[in-house]
């Protein structure tokens, strides 16, 4: 049986205690496998970026188990955490979050050089990552001298190099014109047709259609899909 | 909406026959509204009543070609330069669904609205699908236009959601 690259299962996760606990997530079980973008949907205060930020060892759940490519993210520590974010885990923001002095090429090996890679193996991925993301000819420029698209490209370059199997995207194209943001999503969908896990998190419908499926939170809870389920089955 | 305009349009492109212009609708529209061959006959016969295509020569096989009269290109350039009419809104199924079932008794409007959420996605995934095997803009934009609705159907249905949970809340208080 396939294991999938993202696995939470039964993830709680409160802030506060007693009184003020908020629940950002209730018993949540999700998973991502290789080779498919999921979308998670719901209004704010839903859990949907509590959701994508333990998936990408930034937080810790309350209860339950973050696994991600068979390693359990509590059990990995704080180093073990950090050294997945830098091999295993890409992350794409709504504000690109680009290092201003670093040119795309330096932002792009910056994980495997952390990582302690050798800089030029590290510069060769990078230009690599940024040729399959059709911006080579920018590796010089500093992200002030880029459009938003393109430095959002970059910041995918930085998500995907280095064979790291799972892309995590907090509303990527919030910050781009709709045919802008769909060259991004194009590029999502690309590198989870090449093998990668997915995860996307947005509040647009037409976003969310990319992926091949869609989860709804609300109130930290997964929504009950089974209907939809069938439909699925029926159709088969 | 009347093929009237878009007849008249694929004319002003080049003289046509019937089953062509039936042809040239549906693919430059990616197939999208499929036109009975009878509309096309009968609209032509009334573009030519009212002056604005002739039937002309018959090609090799037959085939009555029809082209625009300086009237046609006129109408057509009409057409082009103003803004569709927002007409009185067709009926919507689930627009009704979700009036009448504000009152009905034991329903769990919540569970209707995921439901539907659910279908319209199916359907929008669909869309993107065919969009991203599209290789004509016509097509592309054509399928944008039902992406786009597909769309704020659903944005509509998380604000129902919304409202429908904003009043239950001041209910209980």
């Amino acid at each position: 049986m396939n294991t999938p690259v993202l696995h939470l299962e039964g993830v709680s996760r409160i802030h506060g205690s007693g009184e003020l606990a908020v629940h950002a997530l209730r018993e949540v079980s999700f998973e991502a496998y290789a080779g498919e973008l999921v979308a998670v949907m719901g209004p704010s205060g839903s859990g949907k970026s509590t959701l994508l930020t333990l998936a990408g060892g930034l937080d810790e759940p309350t209860s339950g188990r973050v696994v991600v490519e068979g390693t359990d993210l509590t059990a990995a520590g704080a180093g073990g955490r950090a050294r997945l974010r830098r091999t295993a885990i890409g992350y794409v923001f709504q504000d690109f979050n680009l290092i201003p002095a670093l040119t795309a090429a330096e932002n792009v090996s910056l994980p495997l050089e952390l990582d302690g890679a050798p800089s030029r193996a590290a510069r060769a991925a990078a230009a690599t990552a940024l040729d399959e993301l059709g911006i080579g000819d920018l590796a010089d420029r500093f992200p002030d001298e880029m459009s938003g698209g393109q430095q959002q490209r970059v910041a995918i370059a930085r998500a995907i190099v280095g064979q790291r199997r799972l892309i995590l995207a907090d509303e990527p194209t919030g910050a781009l014109d709709s045919v802008t943001g769909e060259d991004i999503l194009r590029l999502l969908r690309a590198r989870c047709d090449a093998g990668a896990a997915g995860v996307l998190v947005t509040h647009e419908p037409r976003h969310a259609a990319w992926a091949d499926r869609v989860v709804y939170l609300r109130d930290g809870v997964v929504l009950d899909d089974e209907d939809a389920g069938e439909t699925v089955g029926a159709r088969r | 909406m009347s093929v009237k305009h878009a007849l008249l349009a694929l004319l002003e492109q080049e003289p046509m026959y019937g089953y062509q212009l039936r042809v040239a609708f549906e693919e430059r529209t990616a197939g999208t509204w499929p036109l009975n061959i009878g509309q096309v006959y009968t609209t032509l016969s009334r573009l030519e009543r009212d002056g604005l295509v002739t039937a002309g020569e018959t090609d090799s096989d037959g085939h009555q070609l029809y082209r625009l009269t300086a009237a046609g290109r006129a109408e057509v350039t009409a057409w082009f330069g103003s803004a569709v009419p927002r007409t009185q809104p067709a009926r919507d199924e689930l627009a009704i669904k979700l009036a009448l079932g504000v009152s009905a008794r034991d329903l769990d409007l919540a569970d209707i609205i995921q439901r539907q959420r659910s279908a319209t996605m199916k359907a929008l995934q669909d869309y993107n699908r065919l969009k991203r095997k599209a290789t004509d803009l016509g097509h592309e934009l054509v399928l944008d236009s039902l992406i786009f609705a597909a769309e704020a159907e659903i944005r509509w249905l998380d604000h129902c959601e919304a409202q429908l949970r904003r009043t239950a809340d001041r209910a209980v208080r």
